[in-house]
């Protein structure tokens, strides 16, 4: 290795100067928080009421344990909204007319999914199909809600999925076409390709809001863990457990953010 | 004039001091006033019509009487709303006292102040017709093979897994409705409540609704008791809790509840 250049060495300099500065100005605000939040009057009262280390003690194991139906709902949510998003958004793009009334159902889907609040299609669904009276184990609240997840997040995905269809430049389109390849096979093998890698970070986002909106099935029945969380602070009168099933979230979600984030500034450097 | 006032201001005074026994005298969040919560809505036979101002209903007449033995007329009683977790939230509260059937446990105890208990309920199990129908008894084995569900904010929840030990694991939901919703949809086969919301939603509320048992109030072990909800450390506690004492002694708790709570005798009892 040769000798750094003089101005590779004041850059070098540079960069530790700034490090340090961070560092420092982290460091006063963290400790400024730590001195000044105690001294709120109500503070006592708060840190018993949501950062109660007995309380949290005592049901945190109960939580991590709840958190596993939530993975498991996940697991089995995410393929199928992938398949579905993917089915709709090739709906949407179809171009013959003898088959609009299909491209037709797809546009109304999406509107319809997007525009509605995902708990109050986790009531309907939920409550309202088994209510019509199916026999047991077809009325089950996890058959439902997971329906009513995959419904809403597909449509999601679904309009993801299209706006990369349509970044790709329509010349390729007849590039594809005037090579003798017929239109599934141009959607198939030159198209597609680009378009989901495309989308790929944005679908991450829409995964990680799954992760979180699992928790509204509680709303219908299954104990994960919100609702494990609602059952400890209603019998503790103390909401630490909410903080607890926060932080397990937490674990979950932020480490899948950053892998997003990471995802999407590489296609950006890969671009530019 | 300026004595007038005065006068007045002290005449004002006095009449607010004498109209509260010196117990309660200034420890209300405002001077001269009770202020009591209630749940939103209030549910039957609780409060009826969702009007607590009316005084009709088990607690909103069990507030009045209290009130009236508190020293504050029917006039100086003002009615706020709260769900449970604004009752139970750090703090100051808007209210003085807060009764909508909460149950007093060891563990609400350390972070909320309670009353002495004013109804001690018996739970009962919540079913349909067609789950009888299918073979459904009040057995403990035949209970253990349902599935059940409760409202995710009660005590039912410890109680299922004490009183029944249910094979397959709860649903829980996050209100009366949701559970009778679930009840109706035939996803659970029965739920857990006290007696006199269970007799309600049985009538009322689920179609085809039925009562398979209930489980005494005086079971030994654990028994389901509503208390008044104070502020953690509140000065009205020992008010409060005297003129609960006062009522009880006099037979007049009794007579509201005689008067407001369904006989439930016709209920078999679980063994």
């Amino acid at each position: 290795m040769t000798t750094p250049t003089r101005r590779q060495a004041f850059e070098a300099r540079q960069r530790r100067r700034a490090t340090r500065i961070a560092a420092a100005s982290t460091g006063a605000v963290i400790l400024a928080l730590i001195t000044v939040i105690p001294l709120a009057p109500g503070w006592a009262a708060v840190k018993r009421s949501f950062f109660n280390a007995e309380v949290f003690a005592k049901t945190f194991p109960g939580l991590a344990q709840a958190f596993l139906m939530d993975v498991a709902i996940f697991l089995w949510c995410a393929p199928l909204i992938a398949a579905l998003g993917l089915i709709v958004a090739l709906m949407r793009d179809i171009r013959s007319p003898a088959l609009y009334p299909l491209r037709l159902v797809a546009i109304l889907y999406t509107d319809v999914f997007r525009g509605l609040p995902v708990i109050l299609v986790i009531y309907l669904i939920g409550f309202g199909i088994p209510g019509l009276g199916l026999p047991r184990p077809w009325n089950s609240p996890y058959l439902w809600g997971s329906l009513a997840l995959i419904l809403v997040y597909a449509a999601y995905v679904a309009e993801v999925i299209r706006s990369g269809i349509e970044s790709i430049h329509q010349s390729q389109r007849a590039a594809a076409l005037s090579l003798g390849l017929s239109q599934t096979d141009t959607m198939r093998f030159v198209i597609l390709p680009q378009a989901l890698r495309r989308v790929v970070p944005a679908n991450m986002n829409l995964f990680v809001a799954l992760q979180k909106d699992v928790a509204l099935l509680s709303f219908i029945g299954p104990v994960e863990i919100f609702r494990q969380a609602g059952v400890y602070k209603s019998l503790m009168a103390n909401f630490t457990p909410y903080v607890g099933a926060a932080i397990i979230f937490l674990a979950i979600t932020i480490p899948a953010t950053r892998y997003a984030d990471h995802l999407m500034n590489k296609q950006r450097k890969a671009r530019s | 004039m300026k004595l007038w006032i005065t006068t007045a201001a002290a005449l004002v005074l006095a009449t607010a001091a004498t109209a509260q026994n010196d117990c309660a005298a200034g420890k209300t969040l405002s001077d001269g006033t009770l202020t009591i919560a209630t749940g939103n809505p209030a549910y039957y036979p609780w409060v009826m019509n969702d009007a607590p101002e009316s005084g009709e209903g088990y607690e909103a007449a069990v507030a009045y009487a209290l009130a009236a033995e508190m020293g504050f007329s029917a006039d100086q009683v003002t009615w706020t709303r709260t769900s449970f977790d604004q009752a139970i939230q750090p703090g100051a509260k808007d209210f003085d006292l807060n009764l909508q059937q909460f149950s007093i446990t060891e563990d609400r105890e350390k972070m909320v102040d309670f009353s002495e208990p004013y109804y001690a309920s018996a739970m009962a199990v919540l079913t349909t017709k067609k789950v009888v129908e299918a073979g459904a008894t009040a057995t403990p084995d035949s209970l253990k093979s349902l599935i059940w569900g409760a409202d995710a904010n009660t005590t039912a929840v410890p109680m299922l897994g004490e009183l029944i030990q249910p094979e397959k694991d709860p649903l829980l939901y996050g209100d009366n409705a949701d559970v009778t919703a679930a009840l109706q949809a035939g996803q659970i086969d029965a739920a857990l409540f006290d007696l006199p919301t269970a007799l309600y939603l049985s009538a009322v509320v689920v179609d085809g609704g039925t009562l398979l048992g209930q489980f005494p109030a005086a079971r030994t072990e654990n028994p389901d008791e509503f208390g008044i909800l104070m502020e953690e450390g509140s000065a009205l506690k020992p008010c409060v809790d005297a003129a609960l004492t006062a009522l009880k002694d006099s037979g007049k708790l009794a007579e509201i509840e005689a008067t407001w709570l369904e006989e439930a005798t016709a209920v078999p009892v679980i063994k």
